[in-house]
């Protein structure tokens, strides 16, 4: 039995708005400096599932603890940092004085070296001073991200932290999430973007219907879809075959006469297995 | 600092920064410039009307007739501040998106409403007892005359749009910004029409009429300060003097002893029980 709790901890949680039922009994568990991240439909309820883990949304049954303590208590909330997907900073405010005015509200003493650090994280390093309302919906969503960091919480619940992003700005988030791992911060990362979760995520969990799918690393969910082999005569699918088969087929292709230019084996990505799973359009 | 002291604190700064506070003190100025514009020329014309009548005092009559005015104009205008200070501190904000990476934060919701509310009614309560003290010394400066009570009509009329305040914080828990809005300032208005009432059983002298005003002013009990605040100003008045105060339009306010204080903490610690039970349940 390990000493230390898992950053984030559900069991049968169930969420009911009237006659939907938004969370069927989901469990699932994220343990300390582990990244997973969340995937599923619209509405397949992730979001509901991270607002129940921040205090947002109480559950109908069922238990959401953060690092040991229930979930919206003082102690979870003080373990936490969070990011919603719908989210708006007093515009008045600058950058700066945001993360300060979290940093009261989390207690955190790190003073303006923290602030400063976190804002150089996310690339705002060169803006402190710039009022939420003249910044655009990427650098709201980066410094989102700084303020969900302040406290050095030990869970970041991150819902679409990317999703205004350009490509640029994508990637300084996910150099910030491999940052995080190494230093023990645990995150749950609800995204739309399987790309992005397959890169950096430790662990993948499928939610559909209010239910959990699938989960595994990116490698098990992710399986073989056979060899393409490129001879003379054009590329051929081996849909069967796997890597072990590569010598035989490459052996009889030569012994008929064949010359062999390129040899692939083919994994379905992330997004095969979760269409299949959810459902795709 | 404190998790209430930050909120009041941020809310405040808000104010601050959105220049609220520059175009209330704007606008008071405007009012109280009109006040005193009319205190002065209703000042010449008492002048004028020499002694009145024997046994009237004019200038009581006058001055206690104008401060009830002004009385009535700093309620309003403290209601309508206490109404756009709180009216979506909750709902609206979590509609925009802005109350949750606050409410995620270890303060706890409880922590949340009191900073909200200490900001407001703070703010509120400065403001209506500010421009309730300087009309009295508007009055005073064109009309010989100083209100028989001044500090507890004073802080009545503070209590009074604390109470609004506390209405409107709660309100905006369970409804929309608009909707929130529209029903404070229809619960103002029928707290004051059953003050109107109220003083027009007492110058018709219908119980009926007086029974409904006070049940109503119990209920919403704004006003019942307000009625106080209005008593207490002429509490000493009595004779011909008080007859003509009760004909006017602040004149016959009703009084409600000494126990409107311990309801108006009832009060005010029920509503808070109720909002925070709403706001502990509402999912965000």
């Amino acid at each position: 039995m390990s000493a230390v709790p898992d950053a984030l901890s559900v069991t049968d949680l169930r969420k009911r708005y009237g006659a939907n039922e938004a969370l069927k009994g989901v469990d699932l568990r994220v343990g300390e400096g582990e990244l997973v991240g969340l995937l599923g439909p619209n509405g397949a309820g992730k979001s509901t599932l991270v607002k129940i883990a921040c205090g947002l949304v109480g559950p109908s049954s069922g238990t959401a603890e953060v690092a040991g303590a229930k979930a919206g208590s003082a102690a979870a909330n003080a373990a936490l940092g969070y990011l919603a997907e719908l989210f708006r900073f007093p515009d008045w405010l600058s950058a700066d004085e945001l993360l300060q005015l979290h940093q009261k509200l989390v207690g955190s003493r790190g003073g303006a070296a923290e602030r400063r650090e976190l804002l150089e994280l996310v690339a705002l390093g060169d803006v402190p001073d710039r009022r939420v309302g003249h910044m655009s919906k990427g650098m709201q969503q980066r410094l989102g991200i700084a303020q969900a960091m302040l406290g050095d919480p030990k869970l970041l619940l991150l819902d679409e932290p990317t999703s205004a992003l350009d490509p640029a700005g994508r990637r300084t988030v996910r150099e910030l999430l491999e940052t995080l791992r190494g230093r023990g911060v645990a995150v749950l990362l609800n995204s739309h973007l399987l790309s992005e979760v397959e890169l950096v995520c430790d662990r993948v969990i499928m939610i559909a219907r209010g239910e959990v799918v699938a989960a595994g690393t990116p490698a098990e969910l992710s399986h073989a879809g056979g060899i393409e082999i490129t001879t003379g005569r054009g590329a051929r699918l081996f849909a069967q075959a796997t890597r072990e088969d590569i010598p035989r087929l490459v052996r009889e292709l030569v012994q008929a006469g064949e010359d062999v230019y390129e040899i692939r084996v083919i994994r379905s990505s992330l997004e095969d297995t979760y269409l299949e799973l959810v459902g795709g359009r | 600092m404190s998790g209430v002291g930050i909120v009041a604190g941020f809310a405040l700064r808000e104010s601050v920064r959105r220049r609220v506070f520059v175009v209330v003190a704007l606008l008071t100025v405007a009012f109280l410039g009109l006040y005193g514009l009319g205190v002065w020329r209703v000042s010449r014309e008492v002048t004028e009307f020499g002694d009145f009548q024997a046994g009237v005092e004019p200038d009581t009559v006058a001055g206690a007739t104008l401060l009830g005015l002004a009385m009535f104009a700093t309620l309003f205008l403290g209601a309508i501040l206490a109404v756009f200070l709180t009216l979506n501190a909750v709902r609206g904000d979590a509609e925009r998106g802005l109350l949750q990476p606050i409410v995620v934060r270890p303060l706890g919701r409880a922590t949340f409403l009191l900073g909200r509310y200490v900001a407001a009614a703070g703010v509120c309560v400065a403001y209506t007892v500010f421009v309730f003290l300087a009309s009295v010394v508007i009055t005073h400066l064109f009309i010989d005359w100083w209100p028989d009570r001044l500090l507890t009509p004073a802080l009545q009329m503070g209590v009074a749009v604390a109470v609004l305040a506390a209405l409107a914080l709660g309100g905006s828990v369970l409804l929309s910004s608009t909707a929130n809005g529209i029903a404070i300032f229809m619960l103002f208005g029928a707290g004051l029409t059953a003050g109107l009432l109220g003083q027009i059983g007492e110058a018709l002298d219908s119980d009926t009429l007086q029974d409904v005003s006070q049940v109503t002013s119990w209920i919403l009990p704004f006003e019942a300060h307000y009625q106080d605040a209005l008593s207490e100003i002429t509490a000493d008045s009595s004779g011909f003097t008080r007859y003509a105060i009760n004909l006017g339009p602040f004149g016959g306010a009703q009084e409600f002893g000494a126990f409107l204080w311990p309801y108006t903490v009832l009060y005010l610690s029920a509503i808070a029980l109720v909002s925070l039970w709403a706001f502990r349940r509402r999912d965000l």
